[in-house]
């Protein structure tokens, strides 16, 4: 690892100085993603500013919402009573990512953060234009298997990797941030972005901001939710595909529902068109199965991705089905 | 983490651009008569990797001629940290993972090093009672922390429960992943992700055994959670 500098914030406002005029600093929470990045001299920061110490780690219910402080570990944070009850789908979502070491040590800010484990991009010796820019895509005629059918450009078909992200998206949180100015509030499904052609970039937060909580509205999603990730092996693996179901029954009719999907693009992806066909609808094999098509529809596989073709409506109508109870 | 055929064809790159490194390699030292230019091309190459990549302090060293002294030019850091019980004031360098420090500042070997990425459980400690991956963290952010290792488990010369289990239910083969394992599975069994053989073979997952000892590790961590009723 190259050597870099270490500073101590303590403090929102430290922590968003320390970063003013330091377009090569990164801060670091948990690590998990950016020490394994710096070990492979995929990230080279000059400096490191530990925001441990930032008193971001409450999780607390407010007025309408649940609020998660940004450096609430992974495992507190699917262990905690309140989000269990009220938000089940996020702590299974959690509890789906990673291992039991790295939930203890991953924030949920940093759980945001981590960058794609795409291998052209881990690679140094091969070409990726997310981790420099204009060198090309590597994936894009090479090894795609683990690559996005959705959203994806001929600058970059990566996926991000996260599960919490995926409950995330699908349960409208916001994302609130402090910059020099203040801070302000981004919609979980505008926080991350697709590669277009600026596939470095990642995410809309700006270099001198920090995460600073995640706000989940209240809902009536607790009941019926179920969070389904397909992987090469049965734990402790990235995935080719997850889906997070979420449905507001009334008897067996569907009175709201939300999903979403990961492993497929860029960023964590929402299906809304398919949760609208199902309001209303009695929830059978059938409604599923037709949200599905909708789903998948815009759905573009690579040489080596178009079996996700065919297992992403499977695992939606899975989904669906055990979060509805139906199976 | 790779996976898959994926992980196959781009190892063999990897493997063909390192191939190629070494031969160049091989070919400069062919070509180098004795040990004093050979020591100048390393000298003179940190100082360049340093200007490209260091902190003010290092370039400012650089420029100077500090040579071989370049090393002192990197900051260090004193760090507190209690080990085993132990208080240790260390000086280290930023960069040092607290697996690193364990193993060669410590001599605490019995954590260790499989994949360095975090991906297969072999470094697992406790922080603050916490089983965390001591590769993935950097000893400067655990200043005051309290640190257990394998070797802070036992009580003098009686073992640790999970140990004597491990050894009762044969455990491990090749032994390496075998401190990582027990430090998780303490662990697992303190939060309350050890209620079932399910719960366990999940909550466990972040220790790879290539071994495949894996039934025998979920036997000890029941056994000890059964209080040792169960054998």
């Amino acid at each position: 690892m190259i050597q870099f500098q270490f500073e101590r914030a303590s403090t929102v406002k430290a922590a968003v100085n320390a970063m003013v005029n330091n377009a090569n600093a990164k801060f670091i929470a948990g690590g998990t993603n950016l020490v394994d990045l710096m070990k492979r001299n995929v990230m080279t920061p000059a400096k490191l500013i530990d925001i441990n110490t930032v008193p971001l780690g409450n999780i607390q219910q407010l007025q309408g919402k649940t609020s998660i402080g940004a450096l609430a570990l992974n495992s507190q944070v699917a262990d905690d009573k309140l989000i269990q009850e009220k938000h089940p789908l996020l702590a299974k979502a959690l509890n789906a990512g990673a291992s039991a070491q790295i939930r203890n040590m991953a924030t949920v800010g940093g759980n945001m953060m981590q960058r794609t484990r795409c291998a052209y991009f881990y690679d140094t010796a091969l070409p990726c234009n997310k981790r420099q820019p204009g060198s090309g895509c590597g994936a894009l005629e090479g090894v795609n298997r683990m690559h996005a059918i959705f959203g994806a450009s001929e600058q970059c078909i990566a996926v991000h990797p996260s599960d919490m992200c995926v409950a995330l998206v699908a349960l409208d949180a916001s994302v609130v941030v402090a910059g020099p100015k203040g801070e302000r509030r981004i919609p979980f499904g505008e926080f991350h972005r697709l590669p277009g052609s600026q596939p470095d970039k990642d995410n809309n937060l700006q270099n001198n901001e920090l995460i600073i909580s995640v706000e989940i509205p209240d809902n009536e999603f607790n009941r019926n939710t179920h969070y389904f990730k397909v992987r090469d092996r049965a734990s402790y693996a990235f995935a080719l595909i997850s889906v997070a179901a979420a449905l507001h029954m009334d008897g067996q009719i569907i009175k709201e529902a939300r999903l979403a999907m990961g492993g497929v693009a860029h960023k964590p992806w929402r299906l809304t068109d398919a949760e609208k066909s199902m309001v209303g609808k009695r929830a059978n094999a059938e409604t599923f199965q037709q949200a599905a098509e909708i789903a998948m529809q815009g759905a573009k596989a690579y040489k080596h991705n178009a079996f996700k073709l065919k297992m992403g409506p499977n695992v939606i109508v899975e989904a669906l089905k055990n979060a509805a109870g139906i199976v | 983490m790779l996976t898959g055929s994926g992980s196959i064809v781009l190892t063999a790159l990897s493997i063909t651009v390192i191939t190629m490194n070494s031969n160049k390699k091989s070919n400069q030292s062919k070509n180098e008569d004795n040990h004093e230019s050979r020591r100048d091309f390393l000298k003179t190459s940190s100082i360049l990797t340093a200007i490209v990549v260091a902190p003010s302090t290092v370039s400012k060293a650089a420029e100077f001629n500090l040579g071989e002294k370049i090393n002192a030019a990197f900051e260090t850091t004193p760090v507190n940290l209690t080990v085993n019980g132990i208080k240790k004031q260390l000086t280290i360098e930023p960069r040092s993972t607290l697996l690193d420090v364990l193993r060669e500042q410590m001599d605490l070997t019995g954590t260790k090093k499989g994949c360095d990425y975090g991906q297969c459980g072999a470094c697992t400690v406790h922080v603050n009672g916490q089983r965390v991956l001591s590769c993935l963290s950097l000893a400067v952010m655990q200043e005051g922390k309290q640190v257990t290792t394998i070797e802070g488990l036992a009580k003098g010369e009686e073992l640790h429960p999970m140990q004597q289990a491990f050894i009762k239910h044969d455990g491990f083969q090749c032994g390496y992943c075998t401190p990582g394992q027990i430090m998780s599975a303490v662990a697992c069994i303190n939060e309350g992700h050890a209620e079932s053989k399910e719960d366990i073979k999940e909550f466990m997952s972040g220790n790879i055994c290539r071994c495949g000892a894996y039934p025998n590790i979920v036997k000890a961590i029941q056994e000890v959670k059964n209080g040792g009723q169960k054998s």
